[in-house]
């Protein structure tokens, strides 16, 4: 609605111009469609008969680590609720970055694999320096996903392959690999390898004491760091400028003297080292030894919904990511109170469903400004 | 309501038997879309049996206004009579229904079908087993094409006949259904000039056996050709109808963009330099792997404007990306200033010093979703001060770069910098191109359609530009497919056809007619080729 076709009437003119504005920004319609789905969760609970008011008791306690029923406060819970975010906020990093340059990174959960697999691979063999041997562990966990991820973008830029199509039958390539590697040390049963030194373990202690001995590790950091890096990155640097017009508009890039061969490799690859990185997360902050995978952690997939929320921006990811970890490590509090744990699961779905139908609220609201200005034709006309 | 000269046109053809009934009338039309009012109370009477012009820029509301008349679009506002029947014309079947048919601009062909079966496509007539009865329908295709002059034939598959041919098609295809109310939009933007003589006559022909006929278009040529009356739009609002005869081209222009407007550009006899880009023997394969352009030599030296004249689709985008480096050479070379540069990157062809204004605005020259700054810095954002020697970039510096040119260029752009490229019109789109590219300030600027649908003021204002990059002592190369375009800026015109140069005619000496001869594939026989002596040899070499 233009200032000027709004017009007079200040009422219409008021509604039209605060849902023009609601519709134009991508914040206010991710807010909106995270309440609508908490919305029809609740209504959900009640249609099988139970108290939906637990499960914002469950939340409440996720978030705050007061548990309202029983008056105890646990800052343990805050503590697992970050834990449970860092991964999904690191894959939502890589998701919503290939995203930015055009490209549907379906991989990231492969690219997680193989930066868990590396990680697990320094853990074990790698120098026990305290600092080092975790820091190496990150750096190869990094290298390793970058790789992964720049495979895919090289084979997309150069013959045209379709990127959705290679990160998924890499998905399965890095879970099978990860499997065979794990297995062939010497120590490792079928499930489990021995345990990781103490040096290469991503536990801080002070970080820990401060949530009363939960989980929490470097990892929050580490997260923390990459939403700066992908913010700089792509808002700041000469290299954010070309794979940004690269994923607008790869012609016009291409006719600016822009190499899109490089914008699609770097892109895919810089994905590919968040989501590398939220496998060392997970593999040295959340275990104490490494893991024969017995299937796919999801946390690449999770990350697809979170950069979606987020409208795959570094600050929009960050929170999405804190979202739907809150919704995971809600889980069991649920249970407990008698919800099912399903219901996060299906708020999380129905939040990416609504997401998804961005386009046909605005044509719903666009529609109704329509309506307004029709009314407001009709008594013009009177 | 300003009419100016539509009140009095009525009585003027009162008297003449059959004109006085409206086939047509719009009464106070009106339609709205978000933001927009695409329609402002528009009026349109077209008399039966006449040829009526809609005459408007981009944007004037022209096409909205027929897309509500062939029931495409619900108008908010305002009464339909057709034959003197008030009627809501829901969707184009209710249109045909009606008598109304539409050819639209963009042909809505199948290429891999027959003409008859194009034409009966979605009312095939049966047989009584059932089966589609082809035979009968190629005769009647056979009869109406025969009857209205137009020469098709009905077997041809579409793929295999020229554009021309193919609007024709789409013509029948609106005869075959019986229509006698005929809405022509932009019908001239796709032809030769050839096709347009015929399509002129096809138009009368029309005429003689009874048709009506609404002719949307921005080129008042073809009004004073064509039409009897004419209807005016400007920004959604009706202007007026005028009596064709009776009104200038440039009164009709001033009705449609509200001032005063010259057509011919003024421009100083050209100081012509040294080469600066010179094509040797050059063949470029399309993407289909066939060449397009074959063993193509061409001059374009400092100080002129080189204008390349053909038909769409006879090389120039392949050998437009060629030179710019977006497309690999099969064959031959490319030189800037002597040097060689047929295997240099896109980058460095820029930084040699060669500007782009491409054909396909939004697709190759804008990123529609960035600034106006950002794209202004497009190819310019490595360079200091808009990026740091570590790559980090100044967004004040590229914000101050962005104002500067779009006050000089006079880029209307609501939010200025920061405006969305895409949140602006065509004209000022290609206003923050030409601002990019001319700032380069290149040695030679390769400019490919730069005013294809663009409305008056904007076209006035870039072709000023061009020659003014000429008088700076640019060489420019200009690829057009409009005719006016290139005799009116050229001095030197190159007609280009099936990939190879036909000709090459000094600028004033150029007709029209000769051009146009070329364009279709006729090497011209005498005088214009022996001008240019040393083209000789590439224009006869296949």
């Amino acid at each position: 609605m233009s200032a000027a076709a709004s017009g007079k009437d200040g009422k219409g003119g008021l509604k039209a111009g605060f849902l023009d504005a609601f519709i134009s920004s991508d914040g206010a319609i991710s807010v909106f469609v995270v309440l609508l789905g908490f919305l029809c969760g609740t209504i959900l609970i009640l249609a099988v008969g139970r108290n939906p008011g637990n499960m914002y008791a469950a939340l409440l306690q996720t978030l705050s680590g007061y548990d309202i029923t029983r008056g105890v406060w646990n800052a343990r819970y805050i503590g697992e609720w970050f834990t449970a975010s860092l991964p999904l906020i690191l894959c939502g990093l890589s998701m919503g970055f290939a995203a930015r340059t055009g490209l549907f990174n379906i991989g990231s959960e492969g690219q997680y694999i193989v930066g868990l697999t590396a990680a697990q691979f320094v853990a074990i063999y790698g120098p026990q320096v305290p600092g080092l041997h975790w820091a190496l562990a990150l750096l190869a966990g990094a290298l390793a996903g970058a790789l992964w991820g720049g495979i895919v973008g090289w084979l997309k830029a150069k013959y045209s392959v379709s990127e959705v199509v290679a990160t998924i039958m890499l998905n399965y390539v890095a879970y099978f690999l990860s499997r065979y590697l794990t297995r062939l040390i010497p120590e490792a049963n079928t499930y489990k390898t021995q345990s990781f030194p103490k040096t290469a373990l991503l536990s801080d202690p002070f970080l820990s004491q401060l949530t009363n001995g939960s989980r929490l590790s470097i990892g929050l950091y580490v997260a923390l760091a990459c939403c700066l890096i992908y913010w700089f990155i792509i808002e700041r640097t000469k290299l954010g400028f070309e794979l940004r017009a690269t994923g607008f508009n790869k012609e016009a890039a291409r006719c600016s003297g822009i190499r899109v061969t490089r914008s699609i490799t770097l892109s895919m690859a810089i994905a590919g080292a968040f989501a590398g990185l939220a496998g060392v997360v997970v593999a040295l902050g959340s275990f104490s030894y490494g893991r024969v995978l017995a299937g796919q952690d999801g946390y690449g997939f999770t990350g697809i919904a979170v950069a979606l929320v987020g409208n795959n921006t570094a600050g929009g990811t960050l929170l999405s990511g804190l979202l739907f970890g809150m919704l995971q490590s809600a889980q069991p509090l649920m249970q407990s109170r008698m919800i099912p744990k399903e219901i996060t699961q299906i708020i999380s779905g129905l939040v990416v469903v609504f997401i998804s139908l961005r386009a046909g609220f605005k044509m719903i609201i666009e529609w109704r400004a329509k309506r307004i200005a029709r009314e407001r034709r009709g008594e013009r006309d009177e | 309501m300003n009419v100016t000269k539509g009140t009095s046109a009525p009585q003027k053809r009162e008297g003449t038997p059959g004109a006085g009934n409206y086939a047509i009338e719009m009464l106070g039309i009106t339609k709205v879309f978000p933001g927009v009012v695409a329609n402002d109370q528009v009026t349109l009477r077209v008399r039966e049996n006449e040829i009526h012009a809609i005459l408007g820029e981009n944007g004037a509301g022209k096409s909205t206004l027929m897309s509500i008349l062939f029931g495409l679009y619900d108008p908010d506002g305002g009464t339909i009579k057709v034959k003197g029947q008030e009627v809501r014309i829901k969707d184009p079947n209710e249109a045909t229904a009606l008598g109304i048919g539409m050819v639209h601009q963009h042909f809505k062909l199948v290429r891999n079908y027959s003409v008859t079966e194009n034409i009966i496509l979605g009312m095939e007539p049966r047989r009584r087993d059932g089966t589609v009865d082809l035979a009968g329908a190629e005769k009647r295709v056979a009869e109406l094409s025969e009857r209205y002059g137009l020469a098709v034939d009905p077997r041809a598959k579409i793929e295999s006949i020229t554009v021309g041919m193919q609007q024709r098609v789409e013509i029948l295809k609106i005869l075959y259904r019986s229509a006698d109310i005929l809405i022509f939009d932009e019908p001239t933007a796709v032809l030769t000039p050839q096709e347009i003589d015929e399509l002129m006559d096809i138009l009368q022909r029309l005429k003689a056996e009874g048709k009506t006929i609404i002719l949307i278009t921005h080129k008042l040529k073809e009004i004073k050709e064509a039409a009897e009356r004419c209807t005016v739009l400007r920004r959604g609002r009706y202007i007026g109808t005028v009596q064709v005869a009776d009104t200038s081209e440039e009164e009709m222009a001033e009705m449609m963009v509200g001032r005063a407007v010259r057509f011919k550009i003024d421009k100083e006899p050209a100081r012509v330099g040294d080469v600066v880009l010179s094509i040797e023997s050059l063949t470029v394969y399309n993407a289909k792997g066939y060449p397009a352009v074959k063993n193509l030599s061409l001059d374009v030296r400092a100080g002129e404007v080189v204008g390349l004249a053909g038909v769409d689709g006879n090389g120039q985008s392949e050998l437009v990306q060629a030179i710019t480096g977006l497309m690999p050479v099969h064959a031959g070379r490319i030189l800037l200033d002597g040097k060689d540069i047929t295997k240099t990157s896109i980058r460095e062809r820029v930084n040699a010093g060669i500007g782009h204004v491409p054909e396909d605005r939004q697709r190759h020259g804008l990123v529609l979703d960035f600034r106006v700054d950002e794209n202004i810095v497009l190819k310019t954002y490595e360079r200091q001060p808009f990026s740091s020697k570590r790559g980090i970039l100044s967004f004040p510096a590229i914000a101050k770069k962005g104002k500067e040119l779009i006050e000089e260029f006079d880029i209307r752009a609501g939010q200025g910098p920061a405006t969305k490229a895409k949140n602006m019109s065509g004209g000022n789109q290609q206003k923050v191109i030409i601002a990019r590219e001319i700032d380069l300030s290149p040695r030679l600027l390769v400019v490919a359609q730069p005013t294809r649908g663009l409305d008056v003021g904007a076209i006035e204002y870039i072709h000023k530009r061009i020659i003014g990059e000429r008088d700076k002592g640019r060489a420019v190369l200009l690829v057009s497919f409009e005719l006016d375009e290139i005799m009116n800026l050229c001095d030197r015109i190159a007609a280009i056809s099936k990939g190879e140069i036909v000709g090459i005619v000094e600028g004033d000496k150029a007709e029209e007619r000769s051009i146009g001869a070329m364009m279709a594939g006729v090497r011209s026989p005498r005088k214009e080729r022996e001008i240019e002596p040393n083209e000789e040899a590439q224009g006869g070499s296949k």
